[in-house]
């Protein structure tokens, strides 16, 4: 493994794990940004260790901060309940066996105002680091490091060169690309990791595109 | 500039005629895309985050810094320093006391810097500053070892490991104060030879060290291991720069340590299944936090 300065000294986050919190608060917070709305309903179904330990890491706090748009290094977080109340924001922890995931898994499901639904499912892999591994039911692999963007379309011909060319044009380098289908045809997702900023115009250009349902970027994180 | 080992790092520091500090400030510039300047700010902000979370575990009322079984530990041994009592001297007990505060801190859900770990976070920065005000250093030359202690870090974790899953607690306290010794060497002067040499001496003496945390919590007894990583830093540190050697060198100790880690039980690796953790006090306290005895 590859190491950074700031993986030795580093991540700054609020105590006491960077598993069981500094993740746990970057999972929601990644949720949050793909579903791109203010969430004003959560239900936390939280698997394995995080189960079993999640109220004396304040695992709980941190997911629900995350959700709220808190960073892992914010103060906030340990009052997550009070703010919560405040903003009138309904949430709940459940546990369950979620099959064969990282023993520090969660599935998340979020709604807003307006009655739009997502789930997220995240995984704490280790010294703060996070795996999004599935987007409502769509499995999917990657962890907030890098601009990221998500695309909801229909599987056809030309609809990724299309998206790869606006962003060359736009001189985005494409670092990662995965993509993913149900069936030939049908509603498939893409996930793009990119080293670069991505403009919200470039989101826009590639909203127009035929075929393309939605987009979400998310910004890489900075901790 | 990229090194995988101690020796590697040694050739570059030679052969350039620099520090360990440069070496890790040069790489990272190579290896990400901010400039020299960007990351010697980040560290710096980093410091200012450790001595923050020092100051508040110290300062601040004991009912805000608190876990479910510490908590205003920092406090008691900084009155009895205070009042000269102190069998090992004040520099180590101040820097003792140090490491605790962050552990409070960090257990109450305050702001720390993980280092290599949240449950090692202590040892870095009780280290660097203990022995700051010792003789009076000024902040370029901790950021520096701040920055020697980070390539120590890189270089245990590329060649064994940093996590109590992983390795136990001499992955995390242990290469904490490996990574604080080296620190202690530059900043006093130290050649980076010197500086590995703290490192390996210090590998060495918490080498098989079990991670068993009661109920599952970074709390006991990470918070004192936090303290015995601080002191056989300072204690590694000081034998270094008093002419003695490490038997077995820098990259043999990290090897072996990783070895060690593969060789212990998943009981001892931060499952909460051995160790302190399963005493009838540990399983009493793991009753009373979370109501059952999950342990088999």
């Amino acid at each position: 493994m590859e190491y950074s300065i700031f993986d030795i000294i580093g991540p700054v986050m609020i105590g006491p794990s960077s598993s069981h919190t500094a993740g746990a608060a970057k999972i929601g917070y990644i949720a949050r940004e793909i579903f791109g709305k203010n969430v004003n309903h959560v239900r936390f179904t939280l698997h394995g260790s995080f189960a079993k330990t999640y109220l004396g890491h304040g695992t709980d706090k941190a997911l629900l901060s995350g959700v709220m748009g808190f960073l892992p290094d914010d103060e906030r977080l340990r009052n997550a309940y009070q703010i919560a109340e405040q903003k009138g924001i309904k949430y709940k922890f459940d546990s369950k066996d979620l099959g064969e995931v990282h023993p520090n898994t969660v599935k998340i499901n979020m709604s807003s105002d307006d009655n739009h639904e997502m789930t997220v499912i995240g995984s704490s892999v280790g010294g703060g680091k996070v795996k999004i591994i599935r987007i409502n039911d769509f499995d999917v692999d990657f962890n907030g490091e890098y601009t990221t963007l998500i695309t909801k379309h229909l599987d056809r011909p030309g609809v990724m060169a299309s998206i790869t060319s606006i962003l060359a044009k736009n001189r985005v380098n494409i670092a990662f690309m995965k993509l993913y289908r149900h069936a030939k045809g049908d509603y498939a997702r893409l996930v793009l990791e990119s080293d670069e900023k991505i403009d919200n115009c470039v989101i826009e250009d590639i909203k127009n595109m035929d075929y393309v349902d939605d987009v979400t970027k998310i910004d890489k994180l900075v901790l | 500039m990229n090194y995988k080992n101690g020796k590697e790092l040694l050739a570059i520091c030679r052969e350039k005629n620099i520090a360990i500090y440069d070496v890790a400030i040069l790489n990272e510039s190579v290896n990400s895309s901010l400039t020299e300047e960007e990351i010697y700010n980040v560290m710096k902000d980093s410091l200012d985050i450790m001595k923050s979370s020092i100051k508040k575990g110290l300062d601040e009322n004991e009912k805000n810094i608190i876990g479910f079984m510490i908590g205003g530990e920092a406090k008691k041994l900084k009155k009895f320093y205070e009042n000269n009592k102190s069998i090992c001297g004040k520099t180590m007990s101040k820097a003792i006391s140090y490491a605790l505060s962050v552990m409070e801190v960090n257990v109450s859900m305050g702001r720390i810097v993980a280092c290599p770990t949240a449950g090692s976070c202590g040892v870095v920065p009780a280290v660097l500053l203990a022995v700051m005000e010792k003789f009076n250093l000024d902040e370029d030359t901790v950021v520096k070892g701040l920055l020697t202690s980070s390539a120590v870090g890189i270089i245990i974790g590329k060649n064994a490991c940093l996590s109590g899953a992983e390795g136990g607690c001499q992955a995390e306290i242990g290469s904490a104060s490996a990574m604080a010794a080296a620190a202690i060497v530059e900043m006093l002067g130290g050649t980076p030879e010197q500086a590995l040499n703290a490192s390996a001496i210090a590998l060495k003496n918490l080498m098989g060290l079990v991670c068993d945390p009661v109920a599952g919590l970074v709390e006991a007894p990470c918070a004192k291991r936090n303290a015995i990583g601080t002191s056989n830093a300072m204690i590694s540190a000081e034998m270094t720069l008093a002419g003695i050697k490490s038997v077995i060198p820098f990259d043999e100790v990290v090897v072996a340590m990783g070895k060690v880690g593969k060789m212990l039980p998943v009981n001892l690796r931060e499952t909460a299944e051995g160790g302190i953790a399963t005493t009838p006090t540990g399983r009493k306290l793991r009753k009373k936090i979370f109501g059952e005895d999950k342990i088999q």
